[in-house]
């Protein structure tokens, strides 16, 4: 059976030397790209779209509380599809790629909680309620906690980073609950709004949101590349450090 | 009573930028700091 296209791909790069040779340049360009690209959506989302008929300005908080909500989601997933890479594969690349997502992810999905909250406020009238989509959310921030904090007890153990990744993908069952959350309860959080295909936003209001979603995307993406090389360049020195102390 | 939706939607905007902000720093001075601890071994 042919390999699929991808599988070349992932082997190719997971060889340490080559992925710093395209990650080292790669971040700078990810990374500014990234601000320029949220800055720019979230100017746009304060003063060149209308206010919502219901929410007023209040709405505004949509262009980085999806963002969020999106990034921690994400994150999550690429714990779960590099544990599984490290699992089957042994890349060792695989494991640092999904701790090196664990702090990006945790901070967007605890962003996600926190604008949510400040949204909650002058629309719903309250800053948290128990609902489906919110104790959701707050399962996965918790869930990422545990994940980096298992991580550093089973790097403390030197152990070879299977716990991990089991939890990884274990973890992933969130996944499909938060999104399917407003689906499944009545809850306070509102009905998805914004598909693949479709969308009940106006696009007066919705444009933004594309600029601040990339951008908050490549953003994420050069700090776990930043982190990635972080995590690299310490287990070299350690490796060499160890080396030259049993000669 | 309605609120006025402006400082929360300020607050909001400032939370994202600090966290942003400060993950940067701490991801960047981490990373260099592996770095040079890499040079070091080399020549140490």
């Amino acid at each position: 059976m042919p390999k699929p296209w991808f599988v070349p791909a992932i082997h190719a790069l997971a060889n340490p030397a080559r992925f710093l040779k395209i990650a080292r340049p790669l971040t700078p360009v990810l990374f500014w790209l990234g601000v320029a690209l949220a800055v720019f959506g979230c100017w746009a989302g304060l003063t060149q779209t209308p206010p919502d008929y219901l929410q007023g300005d209040a709405v505004r908080i949509i262009y980085v509380h999806v963002p969020t909500a999106w990034l921690g989601m994400a994150g999550w997933s690429g714990i779960a599809i590099s544990s599984i890479a490290y699992l089957v594969w042994r890349h060792p690349l695989a494991r640092v790629a999904a701790q090196a997502i664990a702090l990006p992810g945790a901070v967007f999905a605890g962003l996600c909680l926190v604008t949510g909250s400040i949204w909650g406020r002058p629309t719903w009238g309250t800053w948290w309620q128990w609902d489906g989509r919110l104790t959701s959310m707050l399962l996965l921030f918790f869930v990422y906690l545990a994940y980096m904090a298992l991580v550093r007890a089973d790097d403390d153990r030197g152990g070879d980073g299977r716990i991990p990744a089991i939890f990884g993908i274990a973890g992933s069952v969130l996944l499909p609950i938060i999104r399917y959350s407003v689906v499944w309860w009545n809850t306070l959080h509102q009905g998805q709004s914004i598909g693949l295909t479709s969308s009940t936003i106006a696009m007066s209001i919705m444009w933004p949101l594309f600029f601040t979603l990339a951008g908050f995307t490549l953003f994420f993406a050069a700090i776990v590349l930043i982190r990635m090389r972080a995590l690299i360049a310490g287990a070299k020195a350690e490796a060499r450090l160890r080396r030259k102390a049993t000669v | 009573m309605k609120l006025d939706p402006w400082p929360f939607v300020t607050a909001a905007y400032a939370i994202v930028a600090i966290a942003a902000v400060a993950m940067s720093l701490l991801s960047w001075r981490a990373m260099r700091r592996a770095e040079r601890a890499l040079e070091e071994s080399r020549r140490a």
